[in-house]
């Protein structure tokens, strides 16, 4: 086996902080021939709307159908939790800065007082299908979830660190 | 604070903001949660484009286009160079139709120094700040003191100095000032090659050479030193002034921009949805020259621009702050 190569979709937002996370070997992913060469891939907070008409206008939609269906591991924070919700790779459903504007973003222990939330005009979980675990949540909200190879966080790990 | 557990950011300064830097200093959530929340949301723009619009109709075009945030101002910089007179904050009720208009973040300039527009622009719940050269200057010796705000600041930069000095204020992101409202990108360029230079030469400093350098440059030591064991600003810092084009906003992400500020380029030229698009594009791909030859095909005129040397000393906007 090879080593494991970690992508990042890197068309607009947090890119940045998850490709210094994962180390040098991490790959900034902008095209579908980037997409083919990961074993793994972040979708990063930042603009919702903005990241998914790039990855219309990029083509990138058939390729991430792909990823996602063939099983590779998928983190997706904020925005990419929307994207989730949005393409159906995640049984959610989302609303959009339920949190409020900037003013209203903050940081907050969860539920079992062990993860720091980094909360930025973050979306909210408003359903999660009957397959989807909740891993972890704020208020007795989910934050954290996962649907077999795709997790996603309506906060940001990344900038906790 | 209440006993949850949450940390939640009062909206009432007192409860944050205000509190005394001394306190700021020791208290972990109010020196590192606040940084963390306003340096977090300059983190989500970057390779996004940052569209000046003067109206709810501008601010929907340059959302479906794709912009990251919109900045909110009553007359973009290449207006206010040709109508002259004093520049200042935008009407409360123009920022708000704006912030009705859309959904991602809208931004608004007040002048350098004036921390009552700032105040004013926190009440109406802006999500960014710019304090801006491209309005006139309120105070000609002290910028604002932006660790005593909630929301975060960007703020323009020459230098590496410069961009230190607005840092140690509390600036949670930069940008390069270039010259706004001319549609001439040599003064971002300009700026940008300083500051690749300068964090370059600053890395290869010896601890000892340090303090020297901080003293020349007028820059806080401590955020020197960061600088120089990191290689790049501790902010984010994006591009601004005279952006006409994809190939410029392509050409200012090689340089070392994170993101670009679109001022007078968009909706200036004759097909702003168009070549909003286009910049948005530029600005992700900009290492991709077939994608931008794509891109940068049939956007019809340009703003016209202005060449440098046609201005005098004092109407370079960029000379504005220090």
């Amino acid at each position: 086996m090879g080593a494991v190569t970690p992508g990042v979709l890197a068309l607009q937002g947090g890119f940045q902080a998850h490709l210094r996370a994962l180390g040098p070997s991490a790959l900034e992913v902008r095209t579908p021939e980037e997409l083919a060469r990961v074993d793994s891939l972040v979708l990063p907070g930042g603009e919702s709307t903005t990241q998914g008409k790039l990855i219309e206008l990029g083509g990138l939609k058939p390729a991430l159908d792909g990823f996602v269906r063939s099983g590779k591991p998928v983190f997706a924070t904020c925005a990419g939790l929307i994207l989730c919700a949005r393409y159906g790779w995640l049984d959610v459903d989302v609303k959009r800065n339920a949190y409020g504007r900037q003013a209203d973003s903050f940081e907050a222990l969860d539920d079992s007082g062990t993860r720091r939330l980094v909360f930025i005009r973050a979306p909210r979980i408003e359903r999660v299908g009957p397959g989807v675990e909740v891993l972890a949540s704020f208020n007795g909200e989910p934050v954290l979830v996962r649907q077999k190879n795709v997790t996603a966080a309506c906060y940001h790990p990344e900038l906790a660190a | 604070m209440s006993n949850t557990g949450t940390t939640r950011i009062s909206r009432r300064p007192e409860a944050s903001g205000d509190a005394p830097a001394s306190q700021r200093a020791t208290d972990p959530v109010l020196a590192v949660g606040r940084r963390r929340e306003k340096y977090g949301l300059a983190e989500m723009l970057r390779g996004g484009v940052i569209m000046d619009v003067v109206n709810a109709e501008q601010a929907r075009i340059a959302e479906d286009a794709g912009a990251c945030a919109v900045m909110a101002l009553e007359r973009v910089p290449a207006q206010i160079r040709a109508q002259g007179g004093v520049a200042r904050a935008s009407d409360p009720e123009m920022i708000r139709s704006i912030q009705d208009a859309v959904t991602i973040p809208v931004m608004a300039k007040c002048r350098i120094g004036h921390f009552i527009e700032a105040r004013i622009l926190e009440a109406l719940d802006v999500d960014f700040i710019d304090e801006s050269e491209v309005l006139t200057p309120a105070d000609e010796a002290f910028h604002i003191d932006k660790h005593t705000f909630r929301l975060p600041f960007v703020c323009g930069c020459r230098d590496l100095g410069e961009a230190l000095r607005r840092i140690g204020e509390g600036a949670a992101m930069l940008r390069t000032k270039g010259e706004a409202g001319t549609g001439n990108v040599v003064e971002a360029v300009k700026h940008l090659r300083q500051l690749k230079s300068e964090l370059g030469r600053v890395k290869q400093l010896a601890p000892e050479e340090r303090m020297s350098e901080a003293k020349r440059l007028g820059a806080p030591y401590e955020l020197l030193c960061e600088v120089a064991e990191t290689g790049r600003l501790p902010v984010p810092n994006f591009a601004a002034g005279g952006i006409a084009t994809p190939a410029d906003a392509a050409l200012c992400m090689a340089l070392g921009a994170e993101a670009v500020f679109v001022g007078s380029g968009i909706f200036l030229s004759e097909d702003p949805a168009r070549r909003a698009r286009a910049i948005v594009e530029a600005t992700t791909w900009w290492q991709d020259p077939a994608k931008l030859a794509a891109a940068s095909t049939g956007l019809k005129a340009s703003m016209r621009g202005l060449e440098l040397g046609t201005l005098k000393a004092d109407e370079r906007m960029s000379a504005r702050g220090w």
